[in-house]
């Protein structure tokens, strides 16, 4: 290698080296910038909520607000149940449970749909209608569980989607029952 | 030309000397307060390295539970940020869950409360700035959330010059501690009105409607620390600053990976700006 | 310079295409790679650069904190400590913002004086300096304005005492102040317009920086001689030779930045400043920025009426004086020499003006009694008799150094001074 070679080699090696650096630290003091726009400590800090439901009765729904939106918690009555338990999968629109508890593709017979074993009775769920996310009016509709006004989606009392446009069940969210009486939404 | 400088740079330093001499007669003039200026300790989160004591911040904690948050609220900090000084998710919790805090309405229309989450904020000892005016003697007892910041006695030149160089930014803490140290009798021939108590570190005036809230012993401290005021003061102090800059270790980190990649970029720069201007006379 | 033809010649067909419709690519490469720059520019002339990298720092932080503050009096210091406490990275872009306001007048400070040094307002340049002049007066606008939205107690009490100077003002100062604060006293309203003006002040001081650019382009650079360009030697191409100069000199600048935003955030800021405001606690001093500091020692000085003119009046005039006096400087500097290099005593009263202006600077955080009126009195004495006695004087007295004829022959007979420098000292 001769000496002009040699450097014209360093010099490049010297703006490649510059050049990296710069890009190195223009993409470090952008992150900043994008970080700042996703949810803050506050928002984050709720992103799970804990919530008593030792007074919600059978026949009672209870509607808290989690992440912005409400959820369901309702304490079905036998009848309720015995209903949901009634229809064959056959019959249902969306035959997935949509239950983020269980997995993706399980079935959406009315104990995948509830809290599982011995909690049969309660059922948690978004109350955002799988449509176009109004929230649906409970006990209510053709088939007695919820009904969404905004384009006349009809829920049954497990929550499925059974007549109108919504193409899938309500949401059951990540939960769990910290205590007979606690349950822990997200 | 060049006897010219000389004689400039002679007549500089002349008028910087004078400039010193005149701060020192105006410092001497202008006899305000606080009387005496804060004592500076050693704290862990001074320096580029700086790192909060999480024991310290834990006691400090424990003296503003204790202590302070009978008449001072910390309204900025919320229960889940205690994370920082240590403690897990449970202990988070169930130290919230003592405190009721203020919720609602409820399907009745009526307020109630609850014990608090970690999602909630410290609540404060009295509803309002009147009542708590009300029940301390007229004096608003000041929220301590961002205390540690707002106080700071001015440091005069030219200190001021070399605290950037010694990065000297603990002037709150360190006033925090000098105030809680420094009641003392007032002297001979010093007045203090009623209902205050003389301190010659106190920021504002002679004396404030603060009594010492600190004493040796009156706070229990189960990891052996020595239970005396000037540990106390030490460590809620340093529970204060933290309260008033929680990010502050994050702050320094990063500002070592950055101060250290700049001064590398810049010294990758100054070759390639001396390479590309190596065959042009300037 | 717009009076030299184009150079630019697109290589690829898109190019032509493009250069024949938007012919924007030839406006950059003409303007920040082919502009011919002088060879002997120090880095005193990188400021220019370095200012328009702090605009747009202020403006892109700026941006994102306005993504969580909320300009309401009931809610404002809070949502600023909710950035500080809870936003991801909020602390950081809060403390660069804040930090680049200070640095931001840092390198404007620098960047005048350098302009006031090497005489680069006088004749062509009289407009490219007017237009820096403004967009001097329009960053103090959005600074003074970006103090009050965090609303402290400095913010609330600095916005009450700067809106009373225009009471001052005869028959129609009251009724400017309520314009300005949409109320009897600063409060939610005047917080919200602020916000408002804070937010569109940074937009027009980028045009101004357009033009001001153009300007500088149609007359090209100053330099340190003073001497124009006359020939090909005496410049070198704007990219690379300037433009790695100038990056160099901003590392070197973000580097004490950051120092600043890293480790000392809070030392050019003010206490007071993180409690809430209060509008029936007055601070025991109320002190602005560091960098409005000297013209607060200027307003503070007038403590005597001057014949119909009161006091408060002529304090008022004063420091808006101290500002306005800068535009006309062009026609106050009466010399034939443009820079400060051959006018040995031009460069002295310069440096003692340098001196003066910090010293108003440290004077504005003293309070205004005692000694301290007294020196703010001279001070400003010198600061006005500088632009207005002695520029014009001097200009006519003062017996200037020889000139060399062109800026190559300075550059190469400094460097023969510092060969012939080194060979004697191999020799002796």
């Amino acid at each position: 290698m001769s000496a002009t070679d040699s450097q014209h080699t360093r010099r490049d090696f010297l703006y490649v080296a510059t050049g990296t650096a710069g890009a190195v630290g223009l993409a470090g003091a952008v992150w900043p910038f994008i970080d700042q726009m996703q949810p803050d400590a506050s928002t984050r800090a709720l992103a799970s909520i804990q919530v008593d439901v030792s007074a919600v009765e059978p026949g009672m729904s209870l509607t808290v607000k989690w992440r912005g939106r409400p959820v369901f918690i309702r304490n079905r009555t036998e009848a309720e149940i015995e209903q949901a338990r009634q229809v064959p999968l056959s019959e249902l629109k969306d035959p997935v449970a949509r239950n983020q508890n269980l997995n993706a593709d399980a079935p959406a017979d009315d104990l995948s749909r509830s809290a599982g074993e011995g909690k049969e009775n309660w059922l948690v769920m978004l109350g955002v209608c799988t449509h176009l996310g109004c929230v649906p009016l409970g006990q209510a509709g053709d088939f007695g569980g919820w009904f969404c006004p905004c384009h006349g989606s009809h829920y049954d009392t497990a929550g499925r989607i059974r007549k109108g446009p919504a193409p899938e069940n309500l949401l059951v969210p990540t939960f769990s029952f910290v205590s007979d009486t606690v349950i822990q939404v997200g | 030309m060049r006897k010219g400088i000389m004689s400039m740079n002679t007549f500089i330093r002349t008028l910087a000397a004078l400039g010193v001499g005149l701060s020192l007669a105006g410092a001497a003039g202008a006899a305000e307060f606080p009387h005496e200026k804060p004592v500076e300790q050693n704290w862990s989160f001074a320096g580029p390295f700086g790192h909060y004591d999480k024991g310290q911040l834990q006691r400090g904690l424990k003296i503003y539970r204790e202590v302070c948050s009978s008449c001072h609220s910390l309204s900025r900090v919320a229960f889940r940020t205690l994370s920082d000084l240590g403690y897990d998710e449970g202990q988070v919790r169930a130290l919230a869950a003592e405190y009721e805090v203020e919720d609602g309405p409820n399907d009745d229309g009526d307020m109630f409360t609850r014990p608090a989450t970690p999602s909630d904020y410290f609540p404060a000892p009295f509803a309002n700035a009147q009542q708590a005016a009300a029940s301390n003697n007229g004096a608003v007892p000041p929220d301590l959330s961002l205390i540690a910041k707002a106080r700071a006695v001015e440091r005069g030149f030219p200190t001021f010059v070399f605290d950037i160089f010694t990065q000297y930014a603990e002037g709150g803490p360190d006033y925090i501690y000098s105030l809680l140290t420094g009641y003392e009798e007032a002297p001979e021939g010093v007045q203090v009105p009623e209902g205050t108590y003389y301190n010659p570190h106190f920021i504002a005036s002679n004396s404030l409607a603060m009594a010492q809230p600190l004493t040796d012993g009156q706070v229990t401290y189960d990891d052996g620390s020595p239970e005396t005021l000037d540990q106390y003061s030490r460590d809620i102090s340093a529970f204060l600053m933290w309260a008033a800059e929680p990010h502050l270790e994050a702050r320094k980190s990063t500002g070592f990976v950055v101060m250290v990649f700049l001064v590398l970029f810049a010294g990758l720069m100054f070759l390639t700006k001396r390479k590309v201007w190596k065959d042009i006379a300037h | 310079m717009s009076g030299g033809h184009s150079t630019y010649t697109p290589k690829t067909g898109v190019g032509r295409w493009m250069d024949a419709r938007l012919p924007l690519p030839r406006l950059v490469y003409d303007s920040f790679v082919a502009y011919p720059v002088p060879r002997n520019l120090n880095y005193a002339y990188t400021f220019g650069g370095i200012l328009s990298l702090m605009l747009a720092v202020q403006i892109v932080t700026g941006i994102v904190l306005a993504m969580h503050y909320a300009a309401n009096t009931g809610v404002a210091f809070t949502s600023v400590e909710q950035i500080m406490r809870d936003v991801n990275s909020g602390w950081l872009l809060r403390y660069m913002h804040a930090n680049g306001a200070s640095f931001f007048f840092i390198a404007v400070y620098i960047h005048i004086m350098r302009g006031l040094y090497y005489g680069s307002y006088k004749a062509p340049r009289e407009m490219l300096w007017i237009l820096g002049c403004v967009i001097y007066l329009l960053m103090m606008a959005t600074a003074f304005m970006g103090y009050v939205l965090p609303w402290g107690q400095m913010s609330f009490w600095g916005a009450t005492v700067i809106t009373g100077f225009f009471t001052a003002i005869p028959v129609v100062g009251d009724w400017i102040q309520q314009l300005l604060l949409g109320g009897f006293a600063v409060d939610n309203p005047t917080l919200n317009r602020f916000f408002s003006l804070h937010y569109l002040l940074p937009f027009m001081i980028a045009g101004v920086v357009v033009l001001h650019v153009w300007a500088l382009h149609v007359t090209g650079q100053t330099n340190p001689t003073g001497i124009e360009v006359k020939q090909k030697t005496d410049t070198v191409a704007f990219t690379p030779y300037a433009t790695i100069k100038d990056a160099l000199a901003m590392v070197v600048f973000l580097l004490v930045f950051a120092y600043f935003i890293f480790y000392i955030p809070n030392f050019l800021g003010h206490p007071d400043n993180y409690t809430e405001a209060n509008a029936l606690v007055t601070p025991a001093h109320i002190v602005p920025e560091w960098y409005f500091l000297p013209f607060y020692a200027i307003l503070r000085a007038i403590t005597f009426n001057i014949g119909p003119i009161d006091s408060k009046l002529g304090g008022v005039l004063a420091m808006f004086g101290a500002i306005a006096v800068l535009f006309v400087v062009p026609w106050l500097d009466t010399s034939k020499v443009r820079s400060a290099v051959y006018r040995p005593w031009y460069k002295l009263f310069f440096w003692l003006f340098v001196i003066d202006s910090v010293f108003l600077g440290w004077l504005g955080s003293r309070p205004a009694e005692g000694l301290y009126v007294a020196l703010a009195q001279g001070a400003t004495l010198y600061y006005f008799a500088f632009f207005i006695i002695i520029m014009p004087v001097l200009g006519l007295i003062e017996t200037p150094r020889r000139l060399p004829n062109s800026i190559t022959e300075a550059v190469l007979e400094k460097n023969k001074a510092g060969a012939n420098a080194a060979a004697q000292t191999t020799q002796g």
